[in-house]
């Protein structure tokens, strides 16, 4: 006999495969293992407000992007009348709305949805901006550099430079009432650390908080060390950044541009949504690309489809396991998987009672065909067209009394219930009604357990959302093919043998 | 009655139904799924099968080998030579049986003991008319009785007259005997006697006596009914451990070339013995079944095992392994 270390070895790689791409999908892209868990979601509207005079008016506002902690999941805006559209701009992603004459007081909304996210995937690299010398009138250079000289000389790196910094502007309280004559606090700062040569803007962020309306922005310093980045609080030197703090603005460009218009201003107000994991899961990965793999990527219909095929490998595994563990005989290998599937649209009771009447009825008419001495295939076909018709009269009879569920009976697959109808039958005359029992209740029982398996939230959340466990099915299908034991019934079987031993 | 007590009770019942897997493997029972990927698929080839799924091929192959098979009258394989029946009947003188080639337990299989002016006298005494026989030869062919309903061919036989020895053990049908036969050596031996629960069909799951056979010399071991050791036939009453089957060497021998004509490894003989020719083929079968253990009380494991464990190089001649099986598998000595 061939040996069987390759055999061994696939299902191991299979195994393995299947837990290493279940772990991967599990821990980095945060898919949870039970169904149910959910994710919180994150609404901002900003409303942009502005008088108009009669001119042409283009107003540009920044919009966040998927950025550490926050997916963007969808935006939309409300603007009657204005033109739309978003442009991507070296200092970040703006709506620009854009209209030919407009009067009085407008108000245009932007709304958002961002997805709490640890394991967020921002769509662009962070791009450390460059230095720009800028050269300031006196006395305002010279109190400038003796700040930025005090905290050089009381700093050891880019962030501690920083923090002093800001420490300074707090501790000099003339020194800085002088600069801010020129420019706010949080420019100065972000200056001087560009001439020290440490790489550093402002950026505008959201502080989130459910509920809050008429919020504004806040000002931070980004501060640059290599590739990494800190965000202070150019007000406390606080250095870090919150877990409800969404970066609004963060490209070194304005945030509200309006042109053509007077007293624009910008508010924000925010909601906080507990969303299913799979609708979260569902709006992220509707227009990625990173993610070909993900079967979220697919339109809403086709995932439903698939969320059914991908059930079908529990059911199959329940067949081999049942017949080959236990060694219940069914009707046909693999009908009870179908049938399975049956049950799940219909619901198990309705399933059940639409099945044994089909299936009786069936035989019953099929005992007369076997009457007529037909060749199988017009035979099969004529069982195929008796069940199609028994299947539109109990239709119509359960909705003439009422009954919707009945309607469900179509759900069947007709060729399958032929099929069945016709081994029964033929197993009938073979081996006498017993048999028909024994193999038909092994059939429903056998279909019923991968109903119930099939129909398990956790094994449809598993199965349509970690492709791993279909290697995992695999494997196990593959080790039940190779196992020489003996089965349950068998037991039973051979039970005399035991008794006869001892004696 | 507290929660544990019924615990305990239901872990009994189990106990008393249920073998144990380690008691089973001890004694050496052939499982169903050990049987499948340890000795069918790995020692019957499965371009062989077709061999023994049809009967008439098997006919061919033993006359070649010259293995002794019940006389073939005639084969109608089309509708239309249907109505030659009676033409091919005339060929013999008494009786005749016509079955399904690709027929399984003893399925379509009708038997004429005598045909006379009154008829065709049935082997339960009722007289049938040609078109009856027709009727039974285009049901045939229409694959009434075959696997999946395919089409099929019906063989016209010579008669069988079964040995005087089996007379009282076997209600109506034939009494055959399976041997099986492991890479040309005869392992296990049982006889299948029909009984009025199995309708005179020797199908031991209809209810047929399965009587195991001592290979050394091919006395009744034991004798069971439904899986249940039974001491006397259920509608004779004749003690069951008197059978003994006559001709065993041949019976044996008979069995063992069937192993050098099909090629398959492990393969289930059926033996039909002859008052005048003698033991006959009548079947063979690619898939045998694993009650055989329960008629001999017996596990198969032990001496496939013994078999296996044999030299390869050293090629032994039918007769060699007859007498290496008899001296083997017996209870005597």
């Amino acid at each position: 006999m061939a040996s069987r270390t390759p055999f061994y070895i696939l299902v191991s790689l299979l195994f393995l495969a299947g837990t290493a791409l279940t772990l991967h999908r599990h821990i980095a892209f945060d898919i949870p293992w039970f169904p149910g868990e959910q994710r919180q979601t994150w609404s901002i509207e900003a409303k942009v407000d502005f008088e108009a005079d009669g001119n042409p008016v283009t107003a540009r506002l920044a919009i966040p992007n998927t950025q550490p902690g926050f997916t963007q999941l969808n935006q939309q805006t409300a603007s009657p009348g204005y033109g739309l559209s978003f442009v991507e701009r070296e200092s970040g992603t703006y709506a620009e709305w854009s209209i030919r004459e407009a009067n009085g007081d407008q108000s245009l909304y932007y709304k958002v949805d961002m997805l709490v996210d640890p394991f967020a995937i921002p769509d662009e690299q962070v791009v450390i901006p460059s230095a720009k010398p800028n050269v300031e009138k006196e006395p305002y250079a010279t109190a400038a550099q003796m700040i930025l000289d005090r905290a050089i000389e009381r700093s050891s790196s880019n962030y501690t430079l920083a923090r002093e910094l800001i420490h300074e502007f707090n501790n000099q309280e003339q020194t800085a009432e002088l600069l801010a004559q020129v420019k706010p606090k949080t420019a100065w700062i972000s200056q001087l650390l560009q001439e020290a040569g440490v790489p550093a803007r402002r950026i505008h962020a959201l502080e989130l908080e459910d509920g809050r309306r008429r919020q504004s922005l806040i000002e931070y310093i980004q501060v640059f060390d290599g590739e990494e980045y800190d965000i202070f609080n150019p007000e406390t030197g606080e250095q870090g950044q919150a877990e409800n703090m969404l970066l609004w603005q963060y490209h070194s460009g304005p945030v509200l541009e309006v042109i053509g218009a007077t007293n624009a201003q910008v508010s924000y107000s925010m909601i906080s949504q507990e969303q299913p994991f799979n609708i979260a899961l569902n709006q992220k990965f509707a227009d990625n690309e990173w993610l070909n793999f993900s079967l979220y990527t697919l339109p809403l219909e086709e995932q439903a489809i698939f969320k059914g095929i991908l059930l079908i490998p529990v059911g199959v595994l329940i067949v081999v396991l049942m017949r080959i563990l236990v060694g219940i005989k069914t009707s046909g290998t693999f009908m009870p998987v179908l049938i399975a599937m049956a049950f799940i649209q219909t619901s198990l009771l309705t399933g059940l009672i639409g099945f044994l009447l089909i299936v009786g009825v069936g035989l019953m008419i099929r005992s007369y065909l076997s009457y007529l001495n037909l060749l199988l295939v017009a035979r099969i076909s004529a069982v195929i067209i008796m069940v199609i018709g028994m299947i539109a009269i109990f239709s119509i009879i359960a909705y003439k009394f009422g009954l919707t569920e009945g309607m469900k009976i179509t759900f069947f697959p007709m060729i399958i219930l032929a099929w069945t109808i016709e081994r029964m039958s033929i197993l009938w005359e073979e081996e006498g009604a017993k048999q028909v029992m024994i193999q038909g209740g092994g059939s429903l029982l056998v279909a019923i357990l991968a109903y119930m398996a099939m129909n398990l939230d956790w094994v449809r959340h598993l199965t349509f959302n970690f492709m791993g466990i279909q290697f995992i099915l695999m494997g196990l299908t593959l080790v039940a093919g190779s196992y020489t034991g003996y089965r349950l019934l068998e037991l039973k079987r051979f039970k005399p043998l035991t008794k006869l031993d001892k004696s | 009655m507290s929660e544990p007590a019924v615990k305990m009770n239901w872990l009994q019942t189990m106990r008393e139904r249920y073998a144990h897997p380690g008691a089973l493997s001890k004694i050496g029972v052939l499982g169903m799924n050990r049987r499948n990927v340890s000795y069918i698929s790995r020692y019957n080839p499965r371009h062989l099968f077709p061999l023994v799924d049809d009967k008439l091929q098997t006919k061919e192959l033993a006359l070649e080998a010259g293995v002794k098979v019940p006389d073939l009258i005639g084969v109608i394989s089309e509708q239309h030579a249907v109505k030659e029946l009676s033409h091919i009947l005339q060929r013999c003188s008494s009786g005749f049986c016509i079955k399904p080639a690709h027929g399984s337990g003893g399925k379509g299989i009708m038997v004429v003991t005598r045909q006379s002016e009154e008829g065709y006298r049935k082997s339960n005494g009722q007289f049938a008319t040609i078109s009856d026989l027709e009727r039974h030869v285009s049901n045939i062919l229409a694959g009434l009785f075959s696997l999946g309903g395919r089409a099929d061919v019906a063989i016209i036989e010579d008669l069988i007259h079964f040995d005087d020895c089996f007379s009282g053990f076997s209600y109506e049908g034939v009494p055959d005997t399976r041997v099986i036969v492991f890479r040309g050596f005869p392992v296990m031996a049982m006889m299948r006697l029909s009984t009025a629960d199995s309708n005179g069909k020797a199908n031991l799951h209809q209810g047929a006596v399965g009587v195991g056979l001592d290979i050394g010399d091919g006395h009744a071991l034991r004798a069971v009914q439904f899986d249940k050791p039974i001491l006397l036939h259920p509608d004779t009453g004749l003690n069951m451990m008197t059978l003994k089957v006559p001709h065993w060497e041949e019976v044996l021998t008979l069995a063992v070339s069937c192993y050098e004509m099909s090629g398959l490894g492990y393969l289930g003989t059926d033996i039909v013995l002859d008052r005048f020719k003698g033991p006959m083929l009548l079947e063979l079968n690619a898939r045998p079944g694993l009650t055989i253990q329960i008629a001999n009380g017996k596990g198969l494991l032990p001496r496939l095992r013994q078999i296996e464990s044999l030299s390869h190089k050293k090629r032994m001649s039918v007769a060699d392994r007859v007498a290496y099986a008899r001296e083997h598998f017996t209870d005597h000595r």
